[in-house]
């Protein structure tokens, strides 16, 4: 991919580029700035702000490691975009109002609603869906522990929680009660399946899980 | 949603010349704002998304100061820890915010600025939320969450987390706009809307919230949230205190009631009992009791004056080291 096809939508690129001149060294600047079109939605103000929309605009992104490049209207969320246009359906669109947690995605690392997100904000940033977490032949350790402890019954929380768990137990690998509830308060099951939920986090003496899903360990 | 467009300035001045245009409108953390455009609750034709100004994140905690920029998510800043170590009662009011998820995507200038939770206001009645009788659908509905010492026509309480905490601190807030830059104490940044359309704030036309600052080690400080649920709710009601002074003698007393009026209420009263005085249980008592005089429930949120009388006793028990 050509640096100018790379700098012609909203990626993080085009983010410096717009009010780079004066944060970044001239001769830095100098090499973003000129030559990068942008796309026949983004254009700049006289500030040399990039304003996007309302019309579909070019945005890159990295979606389970891979760069993705999809054309959206600034007000497509994360999570629309991730699924309609990138056919990334893990994630799943329940109350779409950040409440339910079933939508949960990493952005750069940390558990964010995709339904809450502009796709567009998350421009140059690296995004992880429970797809990227693992595949059914190679399950991330999160997966499994779900499996082997029985935590989802109709399944549909179940991408979210898998992320969230994800989430709390890379910041603390062996959580509390409370930290569990401070960690996963965000995300709902219906099915009232939180039992095996805090089997899979805090293993053998959480929960009402069977097996040896001791993902904290 | 409604179709907008969406500029991503880089400065703070570009970001207050883009928001002086009519219709334009500041996207921090995003986490309150889409969903008050996809309810069409608020309509705007542009965003400015602040998520690409450097200068407005970060956190800075040395010297006996605090510094906060706006863009700082509350997470970031719950993980921060020498700012936690200056003052731990943030910490409490952060942990009082819904889910890991808000706290990641959520800011703290989003936190001190976001929209009232009334539901009548969700539901697009607007924030004084009359009726087409005139009355108010408050007053003659379900107002169980609501203000207990509501003000004119607003009967909507303040929602923030961070604002009676910072209030009580004497924190400051740094405001850019076409003008300059102000700073003004971080209760100045809320007003109570006289007609309808008035804004809960008083930042003018382009002004942008930069960051708040604060003076720490000099009051110990303590937040207490009186909760329904555990998780993903707001409190029913909510109390900071910050008592300054050595040792058992308090020289003064800050007490800042939140979720109980349109603007998080400083209980001045309730603080001066107990100025130049020795911290007893029976003068926290009768500072909770002076900290609801005055109150004016509603039909359906009586409850909330005894709730407010118990969050500042604890909040003032939780500072003074006297929990049990």
């Amino acid at each position: 991919m050509s640096d100018d096809a790379k700098g012609s939508g909203f990626s993080r690129r085009s983010f410096l580029r717009g009010g780079a001149a004066g944060a970044l060294s001239s001769g830095l600047a100098a090499g973003l700035l000129p030559g990068d079109a942008a796309a026949a939605a983004a254009a700049n103000d006289a500030d040399g702000v990039p304003i996007a929309g309302p019309d579909p605009v070019e945005v890159e992104l990295e979606v389970n490691g891979a760069v993705r490049r999809l054309e959206v209207e600034p007000r497509v969320t994360l999570l629309d975009g991730l699924r309609d246009v990138l056919d990334t359906t893990g994630p799943k669109k329940v109350c779409d109002r950040g409440t339910c947690g079933a939508c949960t995605v990493l952005e750069d690392g940390q558990p964010i609603y995709a339904c809450s997100r502009l796709l567009i904000e998350s421009a140059g940033r690296s995004i992880t869906t429970v797809e990227g977490l693992g595949s059914p032949e190679a399950m991330h350790e999160v997966q499994r522990a779900f499996v082997e402890n029985d935590a989802q019954q109709c399944g549909y929380c179940t991408p979210g929680f898998v992320v969230a768990t994800a989430a709390l137990l890379a910041r603390n690998p062996a959580p509390g009660e409370e930290e569990i509830e401070a960690g996963l308060g965000g995300n709902f099951c219906r099915c009232g399946t939180y039992m095996g939920i805090r089997a899979v986090v805090g293993g053998p003496g959480h929960g009402g899980g069977h097996g040896g899903g001791n993902v904290g360990g | 949603m409604r179709p907008f467009s969406y500029a991503a300035p880089a400065t703070v001045e570009q970001a207050v010349s883009l928001l002086e245009a009519e219709g334009s409108e500041v996207l921090a953390g995003g986490t309150d704002l889409l969903s008050l455009l996809k309810d069409d609750v608020e309509q705007v034709e542009r965003l400015v998304a602040l998520r690409g100004i450097e200068d407005l994140s970060g956190i800075d905690a040395s010297g006996g100061r605090l510094r906060i920029g706006s863009m700082t998510t509350l997470q970031e800043l719950r993980d921060h820890a020498d700012a936690m170590a200056a003052e731990p009662a943030l910490g409490t009011a952060i942990d009082g915010v819904a889910s890991a998820q808000l706290r990641a995507m959520g800011t703290v200038g989003g936190d001190l600025l976001q929209r009232p939770r009334c539901w009548y206001y969700r539901r697009g009645f607007g924030l004084l939320a009359q009726g087409e009788n005139g009355r108010s659908m408050v007053t003659e509905g379900d107002n169980r969450y609501h203000a207990i010492f509501p003000e004119g026509d607003a009967r909507f309480v303040s929602p923030s987390s961070l604002a009676p905490l910072l209030i009580a601190l004497e924190a400051e807030a740094t405001v850019h706009g076409p003008d300059g830059e102000r700073r003004v104490p971080v209760e100045a940044l809320y007003r109570t809307p006289r007609a309808e359309g008035e804004r809960e704030n008083t930042l003018g036309p382009g002004e942008l919230l930069v960051e708040v600052t604060a003076s720490v080690g000099a009051a110990r400080s303590a937040v207490y949230e009186v909760r329904q649920r555990r998780s993903l709710d707001w409190p029913l009601m909510a109390a900071a205190v910050s008592l300054y002074g050595e040792g058992p003698l308090v020289d003064r007393a800050r007490i800042v009631l939140g979720h109980a009026a349109p603007t998080p209420r400083l209980a001045a009263a309730a603080g001066d009992l107990l100025a130049g005085r020795e911290l007893t249980p029976e003068r926290i008592v009768e500072a909770a009791e002076a900290a609801v005089e005055g109150a004016r429930p509603m039909s359906g949120n009586r409850y909330k004056i005894q709730l407010a009388t118990v969050a500042v006793r604890r909040a003032l028990l939780r500072a003074a080291g006297m929990e049990a």
